[in-house]
């Protein structure tokens, strides 16, 4: 889309110029770069707009949402439906449950997808390539598929409607195993073998000469898991029955059914189901997108 | 002072991966053989109470289900979904990939981020968000279009309309990883090849014929069936934007099956319908292994 129109562009810049003038090329680039810097700049307006009127709509008096013709920037500002949220409509629960699964799934899948991509990458066993081969069937199985019986098989471990429900099945995962395996490919063999020859065990080489050594993908990972864990939907609302226990999409998708009418209210309980992962990604984006450009393309 | 034999090396290795093994067959692996078990049995609501009235029905509800005219519905619908709404996002992930990767523009990973900002954001979250933005009435959406001229559309609430607005919000979401990937793509082409092309005369719309999209063929190759694989699992947004309807118009294989499994507790039933959708997925991801190779 964007280089068809910058050739148009271009077309109608060489025809205005009469096949060559002099001066038209910089002419020319400055027009094609004031085209791109437009296109540029439509597409994140496009991008975020959605998540401003979020935020505007927010903060608007109960009803000035629903209005026309619409209210973009809110008329006189009020935080009424985030005190309501708190108070009446127990966010914080939710928001209490939410982290405490993203913050343990997170913890928790690091140390375990870190050791098994460590070994995957670095140690020789046999049966190490079929076993790598029979985890990367698992990459084209849609988890949907496992859903019914898993949800069976907590029913009689008894985790339905509990943290730990939610948070096993996220505890290890075929693709942060594939990530950490990539990196972990790069560490020299030279290095393991010296710490082995000083007598140091297979754990403490983990510990201290692998993990310091495959950091910035462990960022990588975390970020990543941490943001799915707590955008997670499908699992969740399936395990998860008792409002106690709901975390934030589950609430949010329950209340959106009792208060499709309070748009203020429903927008403010967005901003706060989206604000922490927005902070996590725009805090730490450096190693997220870079994880996801180098995993990606080599994977 | 010797290293120590490999026998050793070897426990060692299966003792780092037995926690993410034990976790990815117990939790992942058992439940999807499990689940070809469970959907050629009758196991309905009775059946959680009481396990062993659970009977064999071999293939009864594939076939049952080959006969719902409201399954056929819903595959329809998560193929149109997929098909029309994959390669949409596509192309704007990698024309927004070509914008950020032009030599003239400038403050790239400031728009890089502003350009992924939605993917991180909760679905559930914005689903309800563009909900609103999509009202008939008040929404800003319609308002916009009727400064020119669009009649106002009732985005969720016409079957004709409900998917493509599902299909917009999808796009808005999704693109900005896409686009990653085709940046990374397009760096790692290099840059003589391109001046080779404009010193033989190719113009832009040459050069991105006939060297970006070839040299591309195996990152879009890539995002193709990442993409595909996502789209064919569509769920939270019809469970949240219009509940399946108007008309069941939005209803997906994977709504079906989760109405099915847990809402009527028909899990025999409706484990047939993962496993459709799982060879529907195997069968257009091998699909697009093939044209691939056809192409190059």
């Amino acid at each position: 889309m964007g280089t068809a129109t910058e050739d148009y562009q271009l077309r109608a810049v060489r025809g205005a110029a009469g096949g060559g003038e002099l001066g038209s090329a910089k002419t020319r680039r400055r027009i094609s770069q004031a085209v791109l810097y437009a296109l540029l700049i439509i597409g994140a307006l496009l991008a975020i707009f959605p998540m401003l009127w979020m935020l505007s709509a927010s903060l608007m008096p109960t009803g000035e949402a629903s209005t026309y013709p619409p209210h973009l920037i809110p008329s006189r500002i009020t935080f009424s439906h985030y005190g309501e949220l708190f108070t009446r409509l127990n966010l914080g629960r939710y928001l209490l449950n939410s982290t405490l699964i993203a913050v343990t799934v997170t913890a928790v899948s690091l140390v375990v997808n870190s050791m098994a991509g460590y070994a995957f990458a670095k140690l020789r066993f046999r049966g190490r390539d079929r076993t790598f081969r029979l985890l990367s069937l698992g990459l084209v199985l849609p988890v949907q598929v496992a859903m019914l019986p898993l949800f069976l098989l907590m029913k009689n471990l008894h985790l339905i409607n509990t943290y730990w429900g939610v948070i096993i099945p996220g505890m290890a995962s075929i693709f942060g195993i594939f990530l950490i395996r990539q990196y972990a490919l790069s560490i020299p063999d030279d290095m393991l073998d010296a710490a082995r020859i000083d007598g140091a065990s297979e754990l403490r080489i983990y510990w201290s000469v692998v993990v310091p050594g495959i950091l910035p993908i462990l960022a990588t990972l975390a970020i990543w898991t941490f943001l799915a864990t707590w955008n997670d939907f499908m699992w969740p609302l399936i395990v998860l029955s008792d409002e106690a226990h709901y975390t934030l999409p589950v609430a949010l998708a329950n209340l959106s059914g009792e208060h499709v009418q309070d748009t203020e209210l429903m927008m403010a309980g967005s901003v706060l189901t989206v604000i922490p992962v927005l902070a996590v990604f725009l805090f730490l984006q450096r190693y997220y997108i870079q994880g996801v450009m180098a995993g990606s393309v080599k994977g | 002072m010797t290293v120590r034999a490999p026998g050793d090396a070897g426990k060692a290795a299966w003792l780092f991966l037995a926690p993410a093994l034990v976790l990815i067959f117990v939790f992942f692996f058992l439940p999807v053989l499990a689940s070809l078990v469970l959907s050629v049995t009758d196991f309905d609501i009775y059946a959680i109470a009481n396990p062993s009235s659970t009977r064999f029905v071999g293939l009864a509800n594939y076939t049952k289900l080959l006969h719902a005219p409201e399954f056929w519905q819903a595959l329809r619908n998560t193929f149109y979904f997929a098909l029309i709404g994959g390669p949409l996002t596509i192309a704007v992930s990698l024309a927004a990939a070509l914008l950020l990767n032009a030599k003239l523009v400038r403050f790239k990973s400031f728009f890089r981020t502003i350009y992924f900002t939605p993917f991180v954001t909760t679905l559930v979250a914005v689903a309800i968000v563009w909900r609103y933005l999509y009202h008939t009435k008040y929404g800003l959406l319609n308002y916009a279009l009727g400064h020119i001229g669009i009649g106002p559309i009732d985005w969720l609430g016409d079957p004709h309309w409900a998917m493509p607005a599902i299909i917009l919000l999808a796009i808005w979401k999704q693109f900005g990883y896409n686009m990653l990937i085709f940046i990374a793509g397009l760096q790692a082409i290099q840059q003589d090849l391109y001046d080779a092309a404009e010193i033989d005369g190719a113009g832009p719309a040459r050069r991105f014929l006939n060297v970006t999209l070839p040299l591309l063929s195996p990152t879009l190759l890539f995002v193709g069936v990442i993409t595909m694989i996502g789209y064919f699992q569509l769920f939270s947004e019809p469970y949240v934007m219009t509940q399946g309807g108007p008309l069941r118009a939005t209803t997906s294989v994977v709504l079906m099956m989760y109405e099915e499994g847990f809402r009527w507790w028909r899990m025999g039933y409706a484990a047939a319908i993962a496993f459709v959708l799982f060879i529907v997925i195997l069968i257009a991801t091998l699909l697009q292994f093939r044209l691939q190779k056809e192409r190059v």
